[in-house]
Order: C-alpha cells, then structure tokens, then sequence
C-alpha cells in the first residue's frame, strides 16, 4: 500500500460534510446539483409548452378567444412582484457571500412577501374564473359555442401550467424558510453560503418559467387580434 | 490461502432497523434498494409465469379476459418501472460509484435515502393499484383507453410512475455531481472504468427523458381525474401526442435500461480475460452517443399511428444509426476476448450471454426500425420477443453477471461456484427456449395482448411456456446460494477476481468510508495483467 500524502486539510469548517474534502468542493458540488436538478426542470415544463404550442397551432382563434377572459392588470403586477422578488434574492445571496447574517435574515424575508403577495394575487384570478365558469370540466361555460372544447384545453392548460408554477413557489417559500432557520443558528455565513445560492438558482428558475408563461397566457389574444 | 473477513466494514457498523433505515450509507442504500427491487423482481415475474400459463392452451382458460389483461398491464409496469430502470443503476450504482473514483460516498447521501424512500413510496402506490383494482391499458397507458374507457386504477398508477420516476432523477442527478467533482486524484475522465461512463451516460438520459414522463403521467392524472381534454379527441385532444410524450421517454428508457448492463459487461470482459478492454475510448463514447440518438428515435413506435410517412422515414433511418454505437461495444468487447486468458468463471459466462442475447435482439431491432417490416409485425410476438431479447437477454444476464462479479465485495463472501455456473446455464437455456419461439410466433401472425390463439399456434407457445418455467427456476436458484453465502460462505478477500479497479483496493466488504487512505490513481482503469494473484487480500 502507498503512503501517499494526505491533502492538507484546513482547520473544519463545522458545515463541511464527513465525504467532501473541502469547503470548496461540498459549496461546487451543491451548485452543479441544482444547475443539473434544473435541467430536469426546463424538461418537465418543456412536455407542457409542448402541449402548449401543439394546440395553439391547432386552434389559433380559440386561443386568442380564451385569452382574453385572463386579467391583464393582475397578470402585469404579478409579473412586476416575481420579478422584484429575484432582485431581493439575488441580494439575500449576494449578503450571503457577504457574510452577513442580517442581510440573508433581511431579504429573505422580503421575497417571500413578494412570492406570498404573488401567490395571493394567483388565488385571487382563480377564483374569478371559478365564478365565471372557467374551470373545465362539467361546469365549464364558454360564450362562443365554436370554441368550447379548444377553449376547454387552453383553461385545462392554464390551470396546470401557472398551477404547478404555484405549486413550484410553495417549494421555494418552503426552502426560504430552511434557510431562515440556517441563517438564524448560524450555519450560513463564515464562507458557507451555498445553500443560499442553490435556493437562489432554483427562484430564479419559477421566476423565468413565469415570465414565458405571461406572454404565452395572458397576452396572446391582444396579439392575434390587433386590440 | 485463506483470506480473512476485516473485523470493521460497513455491515458491522451498527445493527438494528434504525441504522438501515436512517443510513446514509451508499452502500447500505444499495442493499435496501436490492432488497426492495428483488421483491418487485419476483411479483413481475409471478405474473410472467401466470400469463405463460394461460397461453400453454389456445383457449385461455386459466384467467378470464380481465384479468390477463390486467396481468400482461402489470408485469409491464413492475418489470419497467420497479426493476429493469432501476437495478443496475440504483444497486450497483449506488454501490460502486464511489468506490471506482475513490471517494466516501455520493455527493448528496441524504437525497440518496431520501430516492429510495421515494422509489418505496412509488412501490406501494403500485401495490396499492394491485390490490384495489389493477390495471388494464398495457404498461403504456394509451389514451383515450387510460383517459376514458378504462375502468381500472388509471390515476393512482400514473401518480406511481410520476413518483417513481423522481426516485430515479434524484439517483441520477448524485451520479452526475459525484462523477463530475469527487473523483480521486489522478483519476481523469478517460481513467475512469467504463461502468461509470455508461452510468454517466444512464444518468444524462435519466435527467433529459425521465421529466417528459413525469408531466405525462401528471396529464393523464389530471385528465382522467377533472376531465382536461389533453388527449381525448371527444374532449378536443389529440391522442397521437400522448404516443409522442410517452415515447420521448419511453424509448430512451430502454438505454436507460441497457446501458448501465453494457457498463456492467465492459467490466466483466476485461476482468476475466485479463486484457484492457479494445477501444476504450470508442466503448466510453458509444455509451454517450446511444444516449444522444437514444432521443431522436422515438417516432418508430409510431409506423402505425398515423404518424407523417416523412417524418417515419427520418425515424426510420436515426434508427438504424443506433446500430453503430451498439455494434461498436460488441465488436470491442469480442475483440479483448480476443488472445485473451478467458477464465469461464459465473460472471463471465453471463458476459457471454449477455454479448450473443444482445446482438440478437439489437439485430431484430433493425428489423423493426424498416418501415415495410415493421408494419408486417407491428404488435406482434416478434416485438415481444425482440424487446425480452434486449430486456431480459441483456438487462437481467448483465445485472446477474454483476451481481456475481461484486458479491463478493458486497457480501466479503463467496457462493458455491458450481451451482451459480449451472443456474447461468439454466437460465441461458431457459430464456431462449421462452422467447426464441416467440420470434416465429409473431412472423407468423400471433398479435402481442391476446387471451386466446388458433390452435396451430399451441406447439411454440407451449415451448415458450417450458422455457419459462426453466427460466423461472433459474432465477429461483441465486436469490438462494447469494442468501445462502451471506452467512456460509467462504470470505472472499479484497480482490477474489485478480481485478483492477479501485473497488478491489480495499476490503471486502469495504469500510463505512470505502477507503482507509484516499487512493490516487496513476494507471488506466484496465491495467492487466499486473495484479495476478488471486485470493490475496
């Protein structure tokens, strides 16, 4: 058996794992695991936007039509709150590269306001289309007879897209409030801050899913039809 | 010269439930993944053995028409979903990776509890579709039969494949990230044994195809639950999409399914003939390249379905080109067998079997990539025989033979040699004579899904019956000397084989933290014949 050196080993850091050989490596090898973790992302939302493109080609004037009944002024604030609350993430990311506790504590907390209030607004828009009869399924009610299936599939559509975009932000708000509890006792900070990065990637992933899914939804009916 | 059993290893380090079920162990993990997997292994094949049964006479009078429906629909899905995708990968994956690049464990050991919990609660979900109702649609869950007209569990058993396949994205996402920043030093990619390549290539179509299912079998859920008109056409769908979603994925998981075995047989050559395996470098690329094209062959499923003939045309050819990374492994593991010192010890009979099965399925699958000859077969025995021929043929002898290879460094114990060679035989007999039939079968018109035949079909089914009643008991055997061996066997020593790799390094069964000192690798993964001597820990 070789003698072969041990790698200098510097003084442990108490969040460096038993398997990694530095902070270092543990702190890449979190990165590469979202980045990776978020190609499987962009595939599960990529079978949707498939499905997506497929019947908007098939059934163009249906979903100009469908369009339109979506709330444009709800849409663009929600739109404007997503956005803001990378900002505030990618600040809480950046205190965390900073060593500041505080800072993290601080912009943490502001997006999951900002991910609430957006949460909030979404309930809000789904529950005036369950009063309009917008949900499909036996209930379902559409005022242009011709669209009323294609109609029924760009609802069935909305529901699931900005659903499981819902669905994807009680997640981050769930690891927001990980790693509020991390930043409190301390293990975040004194170099060791990738957690905070990796739930920063994952943020900015739902942000950038909704930002395909606002055009995609709300605004394609003011396009195909000049209003 | 006796070899000794170490006095710490990672079967020692603390007994009791507790210490499996909250392990964080890579290897542990693979054991409680071997245990659960075999469980799904036996319940699939129950059901092989009760479908066989039935076709033994033309009538199909064992079951009624329900329930072989239900039997073909659920040995699909536990064989696909519960064993062929995850066996290798999850149990000797998670066993060996980190042992071959020289680390402690996988990069994320908590996710890596956390999938197998997941790949259990998938298992009972299915158990639980079993038990209360069964399905009926294929494993394939064509809508609108799943949407619409099935009156079986179609939801509950596409929540399962949803879950499950999380199990098996999770796996893969700790296999890219350990390969990619925990190996050893001095190990470079192009130092690393080809198992890890075909496992890294494994994990990539894990990353790309596994979601694609995952969101259909979540459409399929919604639509069967609220009434979402995806792909029922009364409801404005289009069900040739599904056929799309569900092969995008569905078609490179059977590289999922068969890559990791060739890893497993690239392994296996180069042990027990000494030699470095031919072309390293071609069999590390063919393993990506089968994955690349993996994804551009979907369409073939679909000769039938109304697909564009242009579009079947391009499908047609892509597929064709799978050929060339797949003969590339063929002709290489056949060329270091070549002049080399070819010890028929178990493993290696099931390389060879692994090498002459495979080629006959990959073949007919060219077969079957021709447009005017598949539409003669198409759902015909002939794929069934084709698809059991790169399936069984080659998935199950691979993990067998892998099996065999690193139970010793699993267990630190030896089975009895003359039985398992005998059961590879048995079971080498038993899968041709089970499935050799099936080819004439479908060539001459037997649609695949059929309770009942004309009678001049009865002498080859009846012969696939007998072949599966031989493979069956040749499955039996092993599950009982590894048992067996656990407690009776001899120990086995570092490296019984005399091979090189890092795994063989250090003891059997190896340390909770794999090594003592991290090794550094100087040498190219296959460096015969240097450590000759055998049984010397």
């Amino acid at each position: 058996m070789t003698h072969a050196a041990q790698p200098h080993q510097p003084a442990h850091h108490p969040a460096l794992a038993h398997h990694f050989d530095d902070l270092a490596q543990q702190q890449e090898a979190a990165s590469l695991g979202m980045w990776v973790f978020l190609l499987t992302e962009i595939l599960f939302f990529g079978g949707l936007f498939l499905v997506y493109t497929i019947y908007r080609a098939w059934y163009p004037e249906a979903f100009a039509s469908s369009s339109h009944h979506l709330d444009i002024p709800l849409g663009t604030i929600n739109t404007a709150v997503l956005i803001g609350s990378s900002l505030t993430m990618a600040m809480a990311v950046h205190a965390a590269q900073m060593n500041s506790r505080k800072g993290v504590m601080i912009f943490l907390v502001l997006t999951m306001i900002l991910g609430s209030v957006f949460l909030g607004i979404k309930g809000v828009e789904y529950s005036h289309k369950f009063h309009e009869h917008l949900i499909p399924g036996p209930d379902f009610a559409y005022a242009e007879a011709e669209f009323f299936r294609p109609a029924q599939i760009f609802f069935s559509l909305y529901f699931v897209m900005t659903g499981l975009h819902a669905l994807h932000m009680i997640v981050g708000l769930g690891l927001m409030i990980w790693m509020l509890v991390w930043a409190h006792k301390g293990v975040i900070g004194n170099g060791y801050y990738s957690p905070v990065e990796v739930v920063g990637l994952y943020w900015h992933f739902v942000d950038i899913v909704w930002i395909f899914l606002f055009p995609l939804l709300y605004l394609i009916g003011r396009h195909a039809t000049g209003h | 010269m006796a070899a000794e059993f170490p006095a710490h290893h990672y079967l020692n380090d603390g007994y009791g439930i507790r210490s499996w079920l909250l392990t964080r162990d890579h290897k542990r993990i693979a054991l409680l993944y071997l245990a659960a997997i075999t469980v799904f292994f036996f319940v699939g094949g129950a059901f092989a053995v009760l479908i066989r049964l039935d076709l033994a006479t033309p009538p199909g009078d064992v079951v009624s028409d329900d329930t072989y429906n239900q039997l073909f629909t659920m040995h699909g899905v536990v064989m696909v979903f519960f064993f062929l995708i995850p066996a290798i990968p999850a149990i000797l994956g998670n066993f060996l990776v980190p042992l071959m690049i020289g680390a402690k464990d996988l990069a994320f050991p908590k996710l890596n509890l956390l999938s197998w919990y997941i790949y259990m609660a998938g298992g009972l979900m299915g158990v639980y579709v079993l038990l209360t109702g069964s399905l009926d649609t294929g494993w394939t869950m064509y809508a609108p039969l799943s949407t619409r007209f099935s009156t079986t569990r179609v939801a509950p058993a596409a929540l399962a494949v949803f879950v499950t396949g999380f199990s098996s994205i999770l796996t893969a996402l700790n296999f890219i990230v350990t390969i990619h920043r925990m190996r050893a030093p001095g190990l470079t990619w192009f130092k690393m044994p080809l198992f890890l390549w075909s496992t890294y290539a494994t994990s990539l179509i894990v990353i790309l195809g596994t979601p694609v299912v995952a969101i259909t079998a979540l459409l399929i859920f919604v639509e069967r639950l609220f009434r979402f008109g995806f792909f029922d056409p009364a409801l404005g769908g289009d069900p040739v999409l599904f056929q799309h979603l569900f092969w995008f994925y569905s078609h490179p998981a059977v590289y999922i399914m068969i890559l990791p075995a060739m890893g497993v047989i690239s392994e296996l050559v180069a042990a027990f003939c000494r030699k470095p395996v031919f072309g390293y470098s071609f069999v590390a690329f063919s393993s990506l390249g089968i994955a690349v094209l993996g994804f551009l062959v979907w369409g073939h499923h679909m000769f039938v379905a109304g697909q564009s003939v242009y579009a079947s045309l391009v499908f047609s050819m892509l597929s064709f080109l799978v050929a060339i990374p797949s003969a590339i492994k063929v002709f290489n593991w056949t060329a270091t067998m070549y002049k080399g010192s070819v010890s028929w010890d178990t493993p290696m009979l099931y390389a060879i079997g692994f090498i002459g099965l495979f080629t006959i399925g990959g073949l007919t699958g060219l077969f079957l990539a021709s447009i005017g000859l598949d539409v003669h077969v198409h759902d015909t025995y002939f794929i069934v025989a084709h698809f059991h021929y790169i399936m069984v043929g080659g998935t199950i002898m691979g993990y067998l033979g892998g099996l065999h290879y690193w139970w010793p460094k699993i267990s630190g114990r030896l089975y009895p040699e003359g039985l398992s060679k005998l059961s590879a035989w048995i079971i080498f007999i038993g899968f041709n004579l089970t499935f050799f039939p099936q080819f004439i079968l479908g060539y001459l018109g037997m649609p695949r899904r059929y309770h009942a035949y004309p009678p001049e079909f009865q002498v080859l089914n009846v012969l696939s019956s007998a072949g599966a009643s031989i493979l069956g008991f040749g499955y039996l055997l092993p599950m009982f000397y590894l048992a067996w061996s656990l407690r009776y066997g001899r120990p086995a020593g570092a490296n019984p084989w005399g091979a090189c790799g890092l795994e063989w390094q250090t003891t059997s069964p190896p340390p909770t933290e794999n090594f003592a000192v991290t090794p550094t690798v100087t040498e190219s993964p296959y460096h015969y014949p240097s450590p000759a001597v055998k049984h010397v820990a």
